[in-house]
């Protein structure tokens, strides 16, 4: 399985291109959605990279954002994440993985009669910092944690 | 596949808590077919829409590296009982996936 893996980083740029034919088959269809799909953020595959594209560029760490990631996660393909924001005015809630091939996982835009609260699963394909980004007022702040993953999730 | 999405929305104080668990591959395009020794096409969901009476409450980008049947957990404020609260999703094929569901007391 590992071997696999290798190959596989050794093929990132088939794999760019899988993933610039998948953002080409989203313009079809983008329409009911606010803003198109963040493709440069999404294929950034360094995690400073990705956190600029996402519009979460200089993010400080706040200690008013709780995130709750298990220590150990066995299954990499299955990783629980669950994100609470304490500051005032929260708008969006992004999660990065610092190690995987593409660091964002996914990010969330809150109405103002939401909750800054967002818990759901993640893929991690090795041991990693989890990041969560917060946007409020116009600042960024964020907040991460180790995981350490046993079995990967993601491409292997 | 389109019809399979499982939601629920229940009164937690004046909080509604709604819990989303979405039947999708989740395919991230970066494993290969240990047989034919290609990659798998990507195939994920990358925007997902929730709606409060119509209302937009959570707009989401995602990428692939969203779990496979996605689980989403989020509060909104201001619903009551009988409120309608529905799901739009899409993948990157053009894959459309809708839920509805009424908010219930607890």
């Amino acid at each position: 399985m590992n071997e696999l893996r290798r190959a596989f980083l050794k093929n990132a740029g088939a794999a760019g291109a899988l993933l610039a034919a998948a953002g080409a088959g989203l313009l079809k269809s983008g329409e009911v959605f606010a803003a198109a799909w963040n493709k440069l953020a999404f294929s950034s595959n360094n995690v400073t990279d990705a956190m600029k594209n996402a519009n979460y560029g200089g993010a400080i760490e706040s200690k008013d954002i709780m995130l709750k990631v298990p220590d150990i996660a066995e299954n990499g393909a299955l990783v629980p994440v669950e994100a609470t924001s304490n500051i005032p005015g929260t708008t969006s809630i992004a999660f990065f993985v610092d190690k995987n091939q593409y660091p964002l996982v996914a990010d969330f835009d809150l109405a103002s009669g939401t909750e800054p609260y967002i818990s759901t699963r993640i893929k991690m394909s090795q041991t990693s910092l989890v990041r969560v980004a917060v946007r409020a007022g116009g600042k960024t702040y964020m907040q991460s944690k180790e995981v350490k993953v046993t079995i990967g999730g993601c491409g292997n | 596949m389109a019809d399979e999405m499982k939601m629920r929305a229940t009164m937690q104080g004046d909080v509604t808590d709604v819990k989303v668990l979405m039947t999708h591959i989740m395919e991230t395009g970066l494993r290969k077919d240990p047989k034919t020794e290609k990659f798998i096409p990507a195939h994920f969901v990358n925007h997902f829409v929730a709606t409060l009476n119509g209302k937009t409450v959570v707009d989401a980008q995602w990428g692939i590296a969203v779990a496979k049947n996605p689980f989403i957990n989020f509060r909104i404020k201001g619903a009551k009982p009988g409120d309608k609260v529905a799901i739009s999703a899409v993948d990157n094929l053009g894959t459309q996936y809708t839920g509805e569901t009424t908010v219930a007391a607890k």
